[in-house]
């Protein structure tokens, strides 16, 4: 069977499947729709936090940027899991305890004021549109590479499948197909990693292959790829920083509390039955992220070595008569000459999987030099020692560019896999992009309908009739979300940079303090909430432009681009939650405390004990 | 029961500083600022700083959330407050 159909059919029957699930899970209850009716076992939900947390671009990019930045890209994987520690410890159990369906209800409640509740709705919106437009986008692309439809359609599809199951399932409906499209985009991930490590090293654990030495070889792998980058201009694979170790430390931070920060993960945690299992569903959340996250590392760095030595047979590893990567130990322990004439990939002689994806223009040549081979190395290195090289072998220039994203969507390829593990992997990315807008939907509705409708205008509203404006904006929002998605802001790199930043520097302080200091008050914790906000806008606002219009930068103002000590707009909402925590405790400390009944309240949220099934009811 | 919330509280707290400093120093700690100097030392063929970064430090992770769990349960049995 050729690609093309067994893609249809893969991905046909993976939503065969979501669909299934949603009609089995149909929400028929304010409880089961905001918190799937609050009895969810810790591992299932665990496997939907997973899914729900790893997007498209945990799935697509991750390991393509950490093949890029090498050792740098630790930020993501430290900052992308350290943050469940947060979760589980500082957030989770409370918020479980204290029982209510959203975020932003708790600290409406907990700050005795609609404003705080009003002020955390923003906040919540804000970061969770920003985020899925990343997501819709990723839809698009992931359907109009695997399916051949254009970009549109596949954000029409997209919507109705979401539409199908959020919807009329929601948050029960979200769960069981999260846990469904967890194991595929699992499946779809490790099943290729598995194969690359077993050709490479001969281990088939990706996560030892790595630091394993080369087969047949006593070659380390990282110490081959690190000789080969340094050899042709690159920096050092295993130490390689990002701007700076300080920038590296506070971008770390940064993703560690936006994670914990993000309301639809929070949410996640409303749908387990008690407190205990809050705390441990976040440990079983981490161990399925990390069998993706511990696995990433390792198709980075074996997919640039791939890479690498498909256009210079001089790293040792040769492209089979079948067109598959084998190593060559005896190249591989010769350290032979990279710059040599004959090393170069001849052009016609590029393997198959190279022109499929130069046709979709994320992988291009030029032949500079004209001598009908390609080079690829570093022509904008500081090394003279490898400009003397490149120079004396007549090289005039990189002729090879690659875009990030291939790693890990060609990579069946590259190892040369059977057709069906490719389908998969169109299957999985699909899963990746559409269990994360599902969770952005359901929190962007809940807040909404539940905080917005129920908590503000329409107080006694009847139980049916919530749950019926719940649908109608998770509707509304699915449609403005693929509004967004079809015409993007032009800022789609920019907008999880933001999400980010405004769950770490906004929401996550607000909520700790909510838990952890039984005097903050509604002054403090607004205006720190508001001012952890506007710094981080102010910050990242002034590199990309006022709502991320082109042209409205004003990077002058600020003293140039990473002025405040060469932090990175992406890493500044760590810095945000440091002013919102310094100005809350300062507005707290000049404003009364907070009523006895306030105080009396966080006492009951810090232990376990007479935890409730979770029910929404408003106390104001 | 006042007495014994503020206990509870205490040890509770007295537990997360205990897990936080292990989290700060296997990930900030050895995944950054010590990991120029870890990567001199080798653990199989990863310098040690390069295997926090991208594959120690989330192992460790895993294990202070059970930890945690596990822990916690029994101070909330000791302190008599655990669900019933």
């Amino acid at each position: 069977m050729d690609l093309q159909t067994l893609t249809y059919l893969v991905v046909g029957a993976s939503f065969a499947l979501y669909i299934g699930i949603a009609i089995w899970a149909r929400a028929g209850s304010t409880s089961d729709f905001y918190v799937a009716g609050g009895g969810v076992h810790p591992v299932t939900n665990g496997m939907a936090t997973a899914a729900d947390w790893m997007s498209a671009a945990s799935f697509i990019s991750m390991a393509g940027l950490i093949s890029n930045m090498g050792y740098g890209g630790g930020l993501f994987l430290m900052g992308w899991t350290g943050g469940y520690v947060l979760l589980a410890m500082l957030l989770a159990p409370y918020l479980r305890k204290f029982g209510k369906f959203t975020v932003p209800q708790f600290i409406g409640d907990r700050f005795y004021s609609k404003t705080a509740s009003t002020v955390a709705v923003v906040c919540l919106l804000v970061a969770s549109i920003t985020y899925i437009i990343g997501q819709m986008t990723g839809v698009g692309v992931a359907f109009s590479r695997f399916l051949g439809v254009s970009s549109d359609t596949g954000i029409y599809i997209g919507m109705a499948i979401v539409f199908a199951y959020a919807v009329f399932g929601g948050m029960k409906g979200i769960t069981y197909t999260q846990v469904a499209q967890y194991i595929v985009l699992i499946l779809a991930y490790t099943i290729p990693a598995i194969f690359i490590s077993l050709q490479l090293t001969g281990n088939p654990l990706p996560q030892l292959g790595l630091g394993s030495d080369i087969a047949g070889t006593d070659v380390s792998l990282l110490d081959k790829l690190n000789m080969v980058v340094k050899d042709l201009g690159f920096s050092e694979y295993t130490s390689s920083v990002p701007e700076s170790y300080l920038n590296m430390f506070v971008y770390t931070m940064s993703l560690m509390i936006g994670t914990a920060g993000l309301p639809h993960v929070i949410m996640r945690f409303f749908t387990v039955p008690s407190v205990k299992d809050a705390r441990s569903s976040a440990g079983w959340a981490l161990v399925f992220i990390a069998i993706l996250y511990t696995t990433a590392p390792a198709v980075g760095a074996m997919a640039k070595l791939n890479l690498h030595a498909t256009v210079n047979s001089a790293v040792g590893l040769e492209t089979a008569a079948d067109g598959s990567m084998k190593v060559n130990p005896a190249t591989v322990k010769a350290n032979a000459d990279l710059f040599a004439p004959e090393a170069s990939l001849r052009y016609e002689d590029r393997p198959d999987w190279m022109k499929r994806w130069e046709k979709t223009g994320l992988l291009k040549f030029e032949d500079k030099n004209g001598d009908g081979r390609i080079q690829y190395y570093n022509d904008k290195t500081k090394s003279e020692a490898v400009k003397a090289k490149a120079e004396a072998a007549g090289w005039k220039g990189n002729e090879l560019t690659v875009n990030a994203d291939i790693i890990v969507l060609a990579n069946p390829e590259i190892a040369l896999l059977p057709n069906w593990v490719i389908a998969l992997v169109a299957a999985g990315g699909l899963a990746a992009a559409l269990s994360t807008a599902a969770g952005l939907l359901m929190a962007i509705s809940a807040a909404v309908s539940h905080d917005l409708i129920k908590g503000v205008f329409v107080p006694n509203i009847s139980e049916k009739g919530e749950l019926m404006a719940g649908k109608i904006s998770m509707a509304i929002a699915i449609v403005i979300a693929g509004y967004l998605g079809l015409n993007p802001p032009g800022f789609a790199a920019g907008t999880v940079a933001l999400a980010f930043g405004i769950a770490a520097s906004s929401l996550f302080p607000a909520i700790m303090m909510g838990i952890f200091s039984k005097k903050m008050n509604k002054e403090g914790a607004i205006a720190g909430m508001l001012a952890g906000l506007f710094v981080t806008l102010f910050y990242v606002f002034a590199h990309k432009g006022i709502f991320f219009i082109k042209g409205t930068e004003y990077l002058g103002l600020i003293g140039g681009a990473n002025s405040f000590f060469g932090i990175t707009p992406e890493a500044f909402g760590a810095i945000g939650a440091l002013v919102n925590f310094a100005v809350a405790f300062v507005v707290d400390k000049v404003t009364k405390e907070p009523p006895e009944h306030i105080q009396a309240l966080v006492e009951s949220v810090r232990i376990p004990r007479g935890a409730k099934a979770v029910d929404g009811s408003h106390v104001h | 029961m006042d007495n014994n919330s503020a206990a509870y509280w205490k040890a509770t707290l007295g537990l997360l500083t205990k897990i936080l400093v292990i989290w700060f120093a296997v990930s900030f700690g050895a995944g950054i600022i010590f990991a120029p100097a870890l990567n001199a030392i080798s653990l199989g063929g990863y310098p040690l700083g390069f295997w926090f970064a991208q594959q120690g430090s989330i192992y460790v992770f895993i294990a202070l959330i059970f930890y945690y769990a596990k822990a916690m349960g029994d101070i909330d049995r000791k302190f008599d407050v655990h669900e019933d």
